[in-house]
């Protein structure tokens, strides 16, 4: 437990600075009121509108750790959103339309994991043409318009609350716990950094790697379907063109904040979901502090960079000296002192 | 033959076959009217897809270069409207900081230490955000400069066109076919791109080479801007959206390889022109829908790539 603080200590505080900098300008931030059995509020809100994100990257984390990268989830948002969509305007009912989203999501991260598995085609490449074909798929499926349903049912899943909580904030916390548990109480956690590490190494030693990236290409194929139905469901609609769109890299943006390596091995789910809140959090902060909405990109960029250069791995060494100074022992304390007094 | 250059063959025989199902289907094709617009209305992408070949080349990649091209166009049509400088003044104004903007993530990345695709990814939301901070609608140009631009054309045989926005892209692609084949930066950008390590144990100067590629794809980027602003007279802060995934796109379609340190420039050329060539045939066609492009030009990325690593083994098998 403990080792999972120190790891998530830094989004924690970069978190918690970038909620106290919301606070100064918004100062009514932490007020949560029920109403119509359901919790309004800002951070509510922010745990809801932030949920396409956390999912994606929870998917993204695992692609990651192996030494992949996921372009991708963007199209295969807009891919399953409409599939749901279109199954609902076909008359087959909500689970039908669950089934075939969630296996819309599982089919495109299969075509993702074979060509990186199996063909050997890098990761950015493979997902990249899934990227640009997919939103292409997308507007077949739903015909070059804006596929919109009545389905309460479904709609639920986008907003209606559980037990006050919004559904899209339970879905991604759920989905998180089902991730974290799955590769932490086993050892695929484990199997999936050393691929990460080293691909050759780890199918030497007799990891069936290529099954292993598929599998977690599919689990982020899945994690996008997630997103996907939430995003359609809170709209009542497909939107082939816009559901999703650059997603992707806010996810990766998540992920990177969340200070896991571009470059694969050890990766920490709920550090990457962290990071997906911090990203939210600036977006809502942004407009709740009043600026003009034309400001948001550019603060965002400029927050973006202030994190990514203090976690720099070029810069964090330095940190980590000038952290162990400010917490050295009385002996170094006396010999650095003796030292000074002998300079003339 | 060297095997190396097998791609950028296999690239520029699809794109004559893909021409001549074009021209047996439409006669009309084969018309220089029909080259000379696919020149004009891709310019912006060709130009945009010189600089991201130099970048691809080095190992790297740059995800600003189109919201630096709605930068660009913003900027001028702004500076156009609330001044009364030149337009030749503004453009060189717009290519310096652009120039610069390239530079410093070029800076970052190498300094930092981080991943291009995260310090891009970042310019990205910067150059685009600070389009939206200039104005948030679109701008019109009426400078009679920009008109004479427009008109600035050559009559081929065949009453075809060829723009002055087409002249530039060609222009654009031999300095860029200089600078990677022809100069030292070439082949410290090729060496990068193969092996950073090897690169720098060789004596190549990593940092300034790794700023100089991101300024190269700037200053490109800013051209492009140019041509674009030209091209729709207006700036627009919401224009070009993923046109660096159509860039990207282009440069793998023309035989470059994403790793880095294999692909050439005239490659990227008939990239380009070979998606434009499916956007021409579907205007031609008129009954297929416009999303037929994304899952073409897909398809066309998936074949190159199986394309490039069936040669990548049978060059590891020789």
């Amino acid at each position: 437990m403990k080792g999972v603080f120190r790891r998530v200590a830094p989004q924690l505080f970069t978190l918690s600075a970038v909620i106290v900098l919301v606070s100064m300008f918004f100062p009514s931030f932490w007020q949560i009121v029920y109403v119509n059995d359901r919790l309004v509020g800002i951070p509510i809100d922010i745990v809801k509108r932030g949920a396409p994100v956390a999912l994606l990257a929870i998917g993204m984390t695992l692609v990651i750790a192996t030494r992949g990268i996921d372009l991708s989830v963007g199209a295969v948002m807009a891919i399953c959103g409409a599939s749901a969509a279109w199954s609902i305007d076909q008359g087959f009912g909500i689970w039908a339309a669950l089934g075939i989203a969630g296996a819309a999501g599982l089919i495109c991260g299969l075509w993702n994991g074979l060509l990186v598995a199996v063909f050997g085609i890098q990761p950015i490449v493979a997902t990249l043409i899934l990227m640009v074909a997919g939103r292409g798929v997308a507007q077949l499926i739903t015909g070059g318009t804006i596929l919109t349903f009545d389905n309460e049912a479904f709609a639920y899943l986008g907003s209606g609350t559980f037990l006050g909580v919004p559904v899209p904030a339970v879905i991604w916390v759920l989905t998180g716990i089902f991730f974290g548990l799955l590769v932490r109480r086993t050892a695929l956690g484990l199997l999936v950094e050393s691929i990460g590490v080293n691909l050759r190494a780890s199918t030497l030693t007799g990891i069936n790697s290529r099954v292993l990236l598929i599998a977690v290409y599919m689990g982020s194929g899945f994690c996008a379907a997630l997103a996907g139905i939430i995003a359609t469901a809170d709209i009542r609609g497909a939107d082939a063109n816009n559901a999703g769109l650059w997603l992707e890299l806010d996810a990766i943006l998540a992920v990177v904040i969340g200070g896991n390596s571009l470059l694969g091995g050890r990766f920490s789910i709920l550090a990457s979901l962290l990071g997906a809140m911090i990203i939210q959090t600036i977006n809502t902060g942004i407009l709740l502090a009043g600026f003009p909405s034309e400001y948001n990109l550019v603060i965002k960029a400029v927050l973006v960079i202030i994190i990514l250069v203090l976690q720099s791995p070029r810069l964090l060494p330095q940190f980590a000296v000038l952290w162990s100074r400010r917490r050295t022992s009385p002996q170094t304390k006396t010999l650095r002192a003796a030292m000074t007094e002998d300079r003339p | 033959m060297s095997i190396r250059a097998l791609p950028l063959y296999a690239t520029i025989a699809i794109f004559l076959l893909a021409y001549l199902i074009c021209y047996i289907q439409f006669p009309a094709m084969l018309s220089t009217r029909v080259i000379g617009n696919l020149l004009t209305d891709n310019a912006y992408l060709g130009i945009v897809a010189v600089g991201m070949t130099v970048v691809i080349v080095s190992g790297g990649i740059d995800l600003s270069v189109g919201s630096v091209i709605a930068f660009a166009g913003v900027f001028i049509a702004v500076i156009l409207r609330d001044t009364g400088l030149h337009p030749l003044v503004v453009f060189a104004m717009l290519l310096l900081i652009t120039t610069a903007f390239g530079a410093a993530m070029g800076g970052m990345i190498h300094l930092l230490a981080m991943p291009p695709f995260i310090v891009t990814l970042a310019g990205m939301f910067l150059a685009r955000g600070a389009g939206y901070m200039l104005s948030i609608d679109s701008v019109p140009i009426a400078d009679p400069f920009y008109q004479m631009m427009q008109r600035a054309y050559f009559v081929m045989p065949g009453r075809g066109r060829l723009t002055l926005l087409g002249m530039i892209m060609i222009a654009a692609v031999i300095l860029g076919m200089i600078v990677l084949h022809r100069t030292r930066f070439g082949t410290n950008v090729y060496a990068l791109g193969g092996d950073a390590t090897a690169a720098r144990l060789m004596g190549v100067a990593v940092g300034r080479t790794t700023v100089a590629v991101y300024a190269f794809s700037g200053f490109m980027a800013g051209l492009a801007g140019i041509v674009f602003s030209v091209y729709t007279s207006a700036g627009y802060p919401l224009a070009t959206v993923g046109v660096e995934l159509s860039a990207i796109a282009a440069v793998v379609i023309g035989g470059t390889l994403l790793t880095g340190g294999s692909g050439y420039m005239f490659g990227t050329l008939i990239g380009v022109l070979t998606m434009g060539l499916i956007q021409t045939y579907i205007v031609f066609d008129g009954s297929l829908s416009s999303w037929w492009t994304k899952i073409a030009i897909g398809a066309l990325l998936l074949m190159f790539i199986l394309l490039q690593k069936g040669l990548l083994r049978l060059r590891v098998s020789q």
